[in-house]
């Protein structure tokens, strides 16, 4: 149990009335600034719910508010926005748990979102707010304690406690519970050390697995929030709250959330075992398909599949994963339970060598990025990173694209053992892999410069080390400072502009268009790709402003979806978008169409990219992705699909293939390449209403009813 | 030649959806296959012959990340 020791000192206290939601809203926010030990209750004007809806467009918002162009992640004025939404804390329907989380970003400097499970949302909105807004830096350790029955706020210091989060889950949640039962009724956001040293920091959130016993984590992981978190040196947040019901939303009409949570309910206990194995393996049974089509990133993105990638296929995960667990919800009611986990797992590494551990996981970003992108086919070193990333408080995707990146600069002779400190960062050595993640963690030797992620590695090996940046450049896969997610893009336009053209960096959630483009073929002019790039960004935006996650939308489908509807249709899945206006209309009591519901989003969107431009970022030249991204950078890679590259160059090129040098089809093949990202780029931004340098226009922002005078003032500056 | 997802790819004689779909190397489980716009149900994958100038749709149900 966490000591209350002489040195804990209560900092802050604050009552508040008890939360009363209102059809799915409570229009307040929690405000705390840790530098003035403040905490205030703050309402939500009725033109930004009007126009940003809820949620992560509440966040944005407010963030934008509170900072300047000048502001750095790390100075006080920098906020960590935990935000909830309307159709958050649903429990008819699965997948209504999220959090999203907003910040500026130390990867990237400018605003970022993310989403992550766990009960916190939920809570946070029944204890009467829709937003917990943290500005400010304590001078030493803080919890901050939302008691949502008691109508209570305490922030108390408590310095000198190990702030990795699994023991400190398990001692917050004897502390704070009054008995077992009372254990689920908390949900505590915690990070790291290695939050604390590196840039790639994370929020663990937590949720009480009644069936094992244990408090399980999901993780808000992308941008380095952690990082965030751990600067204004918040310890820990605990919010209880007790009396969650099916009525807590006091939802405008409530059969129509029963009704929609009726039909997906019933899809996924009727067809998951058949689609996608969500409720078996989660999100991890894509690496199979990954490998077979030639998408799974192996050796830092160069090739698109691996021999030895059956090691750590889906057969492997459903052995190693514990079946039927209910407890596998990461929130009440969810039929998806895809939040696996490995019981009883021995480290062979670090501070907690020999313990017998539950690792929460993995997912399929991580066993991608550590076994195919590292190069190490092993599900026991996998299982070992994805556990100490989550315990340290480090992002397994960001940490294991760096690797990567490192590792081929070690096999490129760019860094060395001298450079490393005696690391071995050869593809496959698990061994070295693990010690830099420690090392990470404690700020120590090389990977301090490993902890700052890709962009920052590059500027220090080519000034300090005379590597040769182009290289770096083409091979270092990160865009506006974030590392890519788990995909191989090269054989993907669309994908390649839903990594660069998405506002917070390459990150999958706002778009994943793949198998549509480069295989299913449905996405063939640069207008449809446009077109493509238009909708789903914006559909995927919507799930962040109500508060729900994104995998029931379309990992698990209708039997007749395919046959029903067509190309691009079908991927909308139009019975799911149906429930979601039904879950709308139903709690909020506003009818919403398809379309306004794209509308919604839109708002959102656009602001973010504005925010992007307030911070000096967000037009064309930060859409730009590395050339590994788009093609074949060195003369292994393009032999390792020569057959493809020789057929495209001929037929599509109509470049005479007789006689040349793989370097001399490269130099071709790039050309052609990046011509038709720029091309895409292009179409994008003219279907989004954004001009040729990807800045809104001023149509644009009028027509979304985002015109503020600041807004304007903004994009004005960019007009050509 | 037929079409395949709106490429060309090689007709050669007894070709079948089963075998095409082993030729692509399209291993993913959910396919729904049609062949000039006719859908042909998963059992008759094996006995359904793809002729030479056929258009053969194979749609990839995955959602991804």
């Amino acid at each position: 149990m966490l000591e209350v020791s002489k040195k804990n000192k209560l900092l802050a206290s604050f009552e508040f009335e008890l939360g009363k939601v209102e059809k799915g809203y409570t229009d307040r926010r929690l405000y705390i600034n840790l530098s003035e030990n403040k905490i205030e209750e703050k309402p939500i004007d009725r033109e930004v719910k009007e126009t940003f809806t809820g949620g992560r467009g509440y966040g944005i918002w407010y963030l934008w508010d509170a900072v300047s162009s000048k502001t750095k992640w790390n100075d006080p004025e920098n906020e960590i926005i935990f935000c909830t939404g309307p159709i958050c804390g649903v429990t008819q329907y699965s997948g209504t748990g999220k959090t999203h989380v907003v910040s500026l970003s130390p990867e990237t400097g400018t605003v970022n979102d993310n989403n992550v499970g766990g009960y916190l949302a939920p809570f946070l909105k029944f204890s009467g707010w829709d937003l917990l807004e943290i500005q400010g830096k304590a001078k030493e350790d803080v919890i901050i304690f939302i008691d949502g029955n008691k109508g209570k706020v305490i922030i108390e210091e408590v310095p000198g406690i190990n702030s990795d989060t699994y023991s400190l889950i398990e001692k917050l949640t004897e502390r704070y519970a009054d008995d077992e039962k009372d254990k689920r009724n908390l949900s505590i956001v915690s990070s790291g050390r290695g939050a604390e040293n590196t840039n790639l920091g994370i929020l663990n959130v937590t949720w009480y697995d009644v069936r094992r016993r244990k408090v399980r984590i999901k993780q808000a992981g992308r941008g380095g929030t952690g990082s965030i978190f751990r600067d204004k040196k918040i310890l820990a947040i605990i919010t209880k709250y007790t009396g969650v019901n099916a009525g807590s939303n006091h939802a405008a009409y409530p059969e129509l959330i029963t009704e929609a949570g009726r039909r997906l309910t019933e899809e996924i206990l009727g067809l998951d075992h058949i689609q996608n194995g969500m409720r078996e393996i989660g999100t991890v049974n894509l690496l199979d398909h990954m490998q077979n089509y030639n998408c799974l990133p192996v050796h830092n993105f160069k090739f698109g599949s691996h021999p030895d990638a059956y090691k750590i296929d889906s057969k492997v995960w459903h052995q190693r994963m514990t079946q039927n667990q209910a407890g596998d919800s990461c929130w009440m009611g969810c039929a998806m339970r895809c939040s696996h986990a490995v019981d009883g797992f021995e480290l062979t590494t670090g501070p907690l060598k020999g313990e017998k551990v539950l690792v929460d996981g993995p997912e399929y970003e991580t066993t991608a990025g550590f076994g195919g992108n590292c190069g190490c086919f092993d599900p026991d070193f996998i299982l070992e990173a994805n556990f100490y990333c989550d315990n340290y408080g480090m992002d397994t995707i960001g940490v294991s694209t760096t690797i990567a990146f490192l590792m081929e600069c070690y096999e490129n002779n760019i860094i060395n053992k001298e450079i490393t400190e005696g690391l071995e960062l050869n593809f496959g050595n698990t061994k070295a892999a693990l010690e830099l993640i420690h090392q990470m963690a404690e700020g120590k030797g090389f990977a301090k410069i490993a902890g700052l992620g890709i962009r920052q590695i590059k500027k220090i090996l080519a000034e300090k080390y005379e590597a040769d940046a182009k290289f770096l450049q083409d091979i270092g896969m990160e865009c506006k400072g974030m590392e890519f997610s788990e995909y191989v893009t090269k054989e993907s336009l669309a994908q390649q502009g839903g990594y660069g053209i998405a506002n917070k960096g390459p990150q999958h959630d706002e778009s994943w268009l793949i198998f549509m483009d480069q295989v299913n073929n449905q996405i063939p002019t640069f207008e449809d790709k446009a077109e493509a790039l238009h909708y789903f960004p914006l559909f995927r935006t919507w799930f962040s402003i109500v508060g729900l996650c994104k995998l029931p939308w379309n990992d698990i489908e209708p039997e007749d979806n395919k046959q029903k509807y067509h190309g691009m249709e079908a991927a909308k899945v139009p019975e799911h978008v149906e429930n979601y206006c039904w879950l709308f209309e139903g709690v909020t009591g506003k009818h919403l169409t398809p379309e306004e519901l794209i509308l919604q989003s839109e708002r959102v969107h656009n602001l973010q990219r504005l925010f992007n431009l307030k911070m000096g970022f967000g037009t064309r030249k930060h859409d730009i992705i590395p050339y590994r991204a788009m093609g074949p950078v060195t003369a292994e890679e393009y032999e390792s699909r020569k057959e493809l590259y020789d057929l495209q160059l001929r037929e599509i090129i109509k470049f005479n293939i007789k006689g040349k040098t793989t370097e001399e089809k490269i130099k071709v093949l790039r050309d052609y390449r990046e011509k038709q990202y720029q091309m895409l780029c292009d179409a994008v931004y003219k279907r989004r209403g954004w001009d040729s340098n990807g800045v809104p226009t001023l149509d644009t922002i009028k027509k979304l009813k985002i015109n503020f005078p600041e807004v304007v003032e903004l994009v004005k500056e960019y007009q050509s | 030649m037929i079409k395949v997802n709106g490429r060309d790819k090689v007709w050669e004689e007894n070709l079948t959806v089963a075998f095409l779909l082993e030729r692509c190397k399209y291993t993913f489980p959910l396919i729904m296959v049609k062949i000039n716009g006719k859908y042909i149900p998963k059992e008759k994958y094996k006995d359904t012959a793809i002729i030479d100038g056929d258009d053969v749709q194979v749609v990839h149900s995955i959602a991804g990340g």
